[in-house]
């Protein structure tokens, strides 16, 4: 008897992550809400603040609100797939390392996140931005702000999509949890989106508190995951 | 001595802080007693349930003594 | 056996608690600054530390839970969080009124410890509505261990974040804790906080002896097959038996 193929953890990375993004390139079932409800929140602010220009703390402040609360409608979503379809069954049946499951559906979060500020973000800087030299630092402030709630979010959706009021408890239990990765991440932006140009005040400090939260999240995501999926 | 410090002292009088701190005190010590009252209210409920219990266990006794009496007197 | 214990630790709790409120109002000297309010402190800080180190516990003891499967450690998980969250709400109250006695409102946003208690609060907070809604017990046991374990990991950084976001507005910070505390002062405030924190061991080993005897009275109903009453068990509040 030949021993029982062990799959790489790499395969089954790639191919949980394959999965997820053909399936959300074939229904679209999350990326265009999510981008519509941003815009849309947008305009609501537009009203709301009465103003058609914001910078400092207040830009700062409308867009990464905007971004968390449309983040929460693609993390509600994560995991919907898996309950319904048996996902969780075949992979707690399969031969391979569990934790490949979180690094597959975060990594489908990050790229979703990703795909969203990439349409998004401009839009914004559209509706309220004098210009768009704030954008490419805003990037490298976005991409380890993605990377903080694409961690958290997977570890909480896997554990709410089994829950019945599933589309109350993943946002309720991840907002506090992201506080500290919003104030990083306004912490950064707000200088980057002052009237006079971008500034760079603490600029790196902010940078180095979000990728601390990162890493502290994705290694607790890596390492209870395990534990999620024991039936 | 305490005198001088109290005459440096901040914006509250004397009575005034004294209502707040007297306050706080109180709140921990009324949190304290609201849980005691708790947990007497569970112990309550604990020994009405054991109560019940016991009778229960007292009734199949009788029971089993009386089915046992009875089979002690037809063998006899 | 968790009442093993119990009572040379309620003696001990009176005891201390006895001491420190003497010590309080007897023993310390009037604060320079901030006169009779300061003695707040004494008893809104031991709170706010014996809390978080709760909290803390509360996680180490879900990680024992997830590693060895024993639910036992989850009902020490739960109530050390259950605990701890009680005694947030005694930090946030005395909080507000040391805020309403030292600047006048009910509650400042300037004073960086109170607001990142607040967030931890509400984090916390979260905790019963995500076990209530995971009906399965073996599942929400492990999940609530999960979440234990996240929430413990997000106390420091969440106020490592407040604190330098409000770095720019110079806090009215409590120094005590830190250096420059006369010895009276830091003798009082070192008996508060053992005071408090015996009485965080005594509540929640009272309240692990009051669910493990419920636990025992239900296995003794069950074991004489006795009608249970109609107030049914908490579905949050892991069983003890």
């Amino acid at each position: 008897m030949s021993p029982p193929q062990v799959t790489p953890t790499s395969t089954a990375f790639a191919t949980i992550l394959a999965k997820d993004l053909r399936a959300e390139l074939r229904t679209l079932q999350s990326l265009p809400a999510m981008a519509l409800f941003a815009t849309t929140t947008f305009v609501i602010f537009r009203f709301g603040l009465d103003r058609t220009q914001l910078s400092g703390s207040l830009a700062s402040g409308v867009l990464w609100a905007t971004l968390l609360f449309a983040a929460l409608l693609g993390v509600n979503r994560l995991f919907v797939s898996e309950r319904e379809e048996g996902g969780f069954d075949a992979i707690r049946l399969a031969p391979i390392d569990r934790s490949a499951l979180f690094a597959a559906k975060a990594t489908a979060l990050f790229a979703y996140l990703l795909v969203l500020e990439l349409v998004v973000v401009p839009i914004f800087a559209l509706f309220f931005l004098g210009s768009a030299a704030a954008l490419p630092p805003l990037a490298l402030v976005l991409l380890l702000a993605n990377l903080g709630i694409a961690a958290t979010g997977t570890l909480i959706s896997s554990m709410a999509v089994h829950s019945r009021a599933r589309d109350l408890l993943g946002p309720l239990v991840l907002l506090p949890l992201v506080v500290p990765l919003m104030i990083a991440a306004t912490g950064a932006s707000e200088p980057l989106l002052a009237v006079g140009g971008p500034g760079y005040h603490r600029f790196g400090t902010w940078l180095a508190v979000l990728s601390l939260y990162d890493l502290i999240f994705l290694l607790v995501g890596y390492a209870v995951f395990d534990f999620l999926l024991e039936d | 001595m305490d005198l001088l410090i109290l005459a440096g002292a901040p914006a509250l009088p004397l009575d005034e802080a004294g209502k707040y701190v007297a306050g706080a005190y109180i709140v921990f010590v009324v949190l304290l007693l609201v849980y005691v009252a708790i947990m007497g209210m569970k112990l309550a409920r604990i020994e009405r349930g054991l109560r019940d219990v016991a009778e229960i266990a007292e009734q199949r006794k009788d029971g089993a003594d009386a089915a046992e009496t009875v089979r002690t007197e037809v063998k006899s | 056996m968790y009442g093993k214990g119990l009572r040379p630790l309620s003696i001990a709790t009176v005891a201390a608690i006895l001491a420190a409120f003497s010590l309080v109002f007897f023993y310390a000297p009037l604060d320079a600054d901030q006169g009779f309010i300061q003695k707040i402190f004494y008893l809104h800080v031991p709170l706010a530390i014996v809390a978080l180190i709760g909290f803390v516990v509360g996680g180490v003891f879900a990680i024992f839970h997830l590693r060895s499967g024993n639910r036992r450690w989850d009902a020490w998980s739960y109530v050390s969080i259950h605990m701890s969250v009680i005694f947030g709400v005694a930090v946030l109250i005395t909080g507000s009124i040391w805020a309403k006695a030292s600047w006048g409102h009910w509650w400042v946003w300037d004073e960086p410890t109170l607001v990142s208690f607040l967030i931890v609060f509400l984090m916390y907070a979260t905790y019963y509505p995500f076990r209530y809604a995971i009906e399965d017990p073996e599942r929400q046991a492990r999940y609530a261990s999960v979440f234990a374990v996240t929430a413990g990991a997000f106390v420091p950084l969440n106020f490592m974040a407040v604190r330098m976001a409000q770095s720019l507005v110079h806090p009215r910070t409590f120094g005590t804790a830190n250096g420059g505390l006369p010895g009276s002062m830091m003798l009082t405030f070192l008996v508060c906080l053992a005071a408090v924190a015996l009485l965080w061991v005594t509540l929640v080993k009272l309240e692990l002896t009051a669910k493990s005897t419920s636990g025992q009275l239900k296995r003794l109903r069950r074991a004489l097959d006795a009608p249970a009453p109609g107030a049914g068990a908490s579905r949050i509040a892991p069983e003890v038996s």
